[in-house]
């Protein structure tokens, strides 16, 4: 079943077009890694999808819901209102962590449970509990961001996410402000978050875990799906020079065969 | 040289006038304060805003008040008022008025640069859960926002409290007032303007120390 489908979508910057037409199907359950070098347009895309960034033609649906822009008649933005329930079924994670500075671990998973989805805080702090155990964090709950390792921070922004059960979760290269020894910590739990079946967008260099956790990889080039497919087809049998080039970045892990 | 000899008596007589009128002083300083926050916080979205209706009157305001000398301010207020037929604010009514809307201005530059300073990381990782436009001011850009100007906030305690001396100006019975009356009525100049100065300076040091250990507290570590 496909869970988000975005059809043409454009975006400029004042007169540089970054996005030049995406045409993209997410199933149910697919974890869906894009890839490319920067500049291609990836990120803009991930941000798109959650109406962090407008794009100026083109569509995106969620289960079949015209997300950010009305579905019929003249193209229009949707109020504020609308957007921000939209944006609750839809996940995201930051390369920079974004953790509320003035809250506990805790509270930061529990603020969208409570505000947003109206939760008692008896309950909100129960599930926040349960994730931030999952997560690996259980005896760092009334911890500040600041007293807190990189890695723990994004294993925190990524509970404050998934608590909110959404539909959809987008990575925006998550790991790419961690140090190196963090790295590991972090994929752990988007691999365990995978496995119980959470449809992802991911955006990453970790090529490796797109490998071996994602069921598709998406490269993108200039603004356009330039291959997508099983990782195998794309990692091993990349059909464009450019593909090439950009897999034998990663010390010949990649490329064909 | 002439022997001045000081006669502390007078100022123990008069103490409890004197302690009444720090309080009055600091009350004036605490009130405005509050009022120019909620102000000022208002005025700094408006500056903020991208409408030029809304944000140009805002910073016309701000301008005028910070480029206009705070006594010539109080006297228009206090002379100007009852000329246009407002009559019914006793100074003290009236000097709260006019240092509210002072502080008003100060808060708002204050505000507006730490709204300006705020990562827009937050309000994205805000938007990311679904919170609506107010629930992310309220929740989370405002919360950050005062936190990191709590030291701005607190220089502009502390100069309020000293400028509720000027208040004497129109006879409001504050500190520098009072000082000035007892020194009138028994000529210890140097005695009454010491004392007075040493109360102001041991009251805007106690608030700076107690608004430090605020601050640490309430320290937003990025």
């Amino acid at each position: 079943m496909v869970l988000l489908s975005a059809r043409d979508i454009h975006k400029k910057y004042d007169e540089t077009e970054v996005l030049k037409g995406i045409d993209l199907d997410i199933e149910q359950g697919q974890v869906v890694a894009l890839i490319g070098a920067s500049g291609s347009g990836k990120t803009t895309f991930l941000r798109c999808i959650n109406l962090l960034e407008e794009y100026h033609q083109g569509r995106i649906e969620l289960e079949g819901e015209s997300i950010g822009y009305s579905a019929n008649g003249r193209r229009r933005k949707l109020g504020e209102r609308q957007i921000s329930a939209q944006r609750a079924k839809i996940g995201m994670v930051f390369q920079s962590f974004n953790l509320f500075p003035h809250m506990t671990a805790e509270a930061n998973v529990m603020l969208g449970l409570t505000k947003v989805r109206g939760m008692s805080n008896a309950e909100a702090q129960e599930r926040a509990r349960h994730w931030l155990d999952r997560v690996g964090l259980a005896d760092r709950r009334q911890h500040y961001p600041y007293q807190l390792s990189g890695g723990q921070q994004q294993r925190v922004a990524i509970a404050r996410a998934v608590a909110m059960e959404p539909r959809l979760m987008l990575f925006d290269e998550v790991t790419s402000a961690l140090d190196p020894e963090l790295v590991a910590e972090v994929l752990a739990v988007m691999q365990d978050l995978a496995k119980s079946g959470m449809t992802m967008v991911v955006v990453s260099h970790e090529m490796l875990f797109v490998r071996d956790v994602a069921t598709r990889v998406v490269f993108m080039d200039g603004g356009l799906v330039a291959q997508s497919g099983t990782p195998d087809e794309v990692l091993h049998n990349p059909q464009t020079e450019r593909l090439r080039s950009f897999l034998g970045r990663f010390h010949g892990i990649f490329g064909p065969v | 040289m002439i022997a001045y000899n000081f006669n502390w008596a007078v100022i123990w007589r008069n103490w409890d006038a004197f302690m009444a009128a720090l309080a009055l002083g600091l009350g004036l300083a605490v009130v405005s304060l509050l009022i120019g926050t909620i102000i000022g916080l208002f005025l700094a979205y408006a500056r903020l805003s991208p409408s030029p209706w809304i944000s140009r009157p805002a910073w016309a305001y701000v301008e005028f008040i910070r480029n206009t000398p705070l006594l010539l301010l109080i006297f228009f207020v206090y002379f100007g008022l009852p000329e246009i037929g407002i009559y019914n604010l006793d100074k003290i009514q009236s000097f709260i008025l006019t240092l509210s809307g002072y502080a008003a201005a100060y808060m708002c530059e204050v505000f507006r640069a730490g709204l300006a300073s705020m990562p827009r990381a937050y309000g994205e990782a805000a938007k990311a859960i679904g919170l609506r436009p107010w629930q992310r001011q309220r929740y989370v850009v405002l919360p950050v926002m005062f936190r990191i100007t709590l030291p701005a906030v607190s220089n502009n305690l502390i100069s309020l409290f000293k400028d509720t001396s000027l208040a004497a100006a129109i006879a409001v019975p504050e500190l520098t007032f009072t000082a000035r009356q007892i020194n009138a009525n028994t000529y210890r100049v140097i005695e009454c303007w010491l004392t007075a100065s040493a109360l102001y300076l041991v009251t805007a040091y106690a608030i700076a120390i107690a608004l430090r250990q605020v601050e640490k507290r309430y320290a937003v570590v990025r």
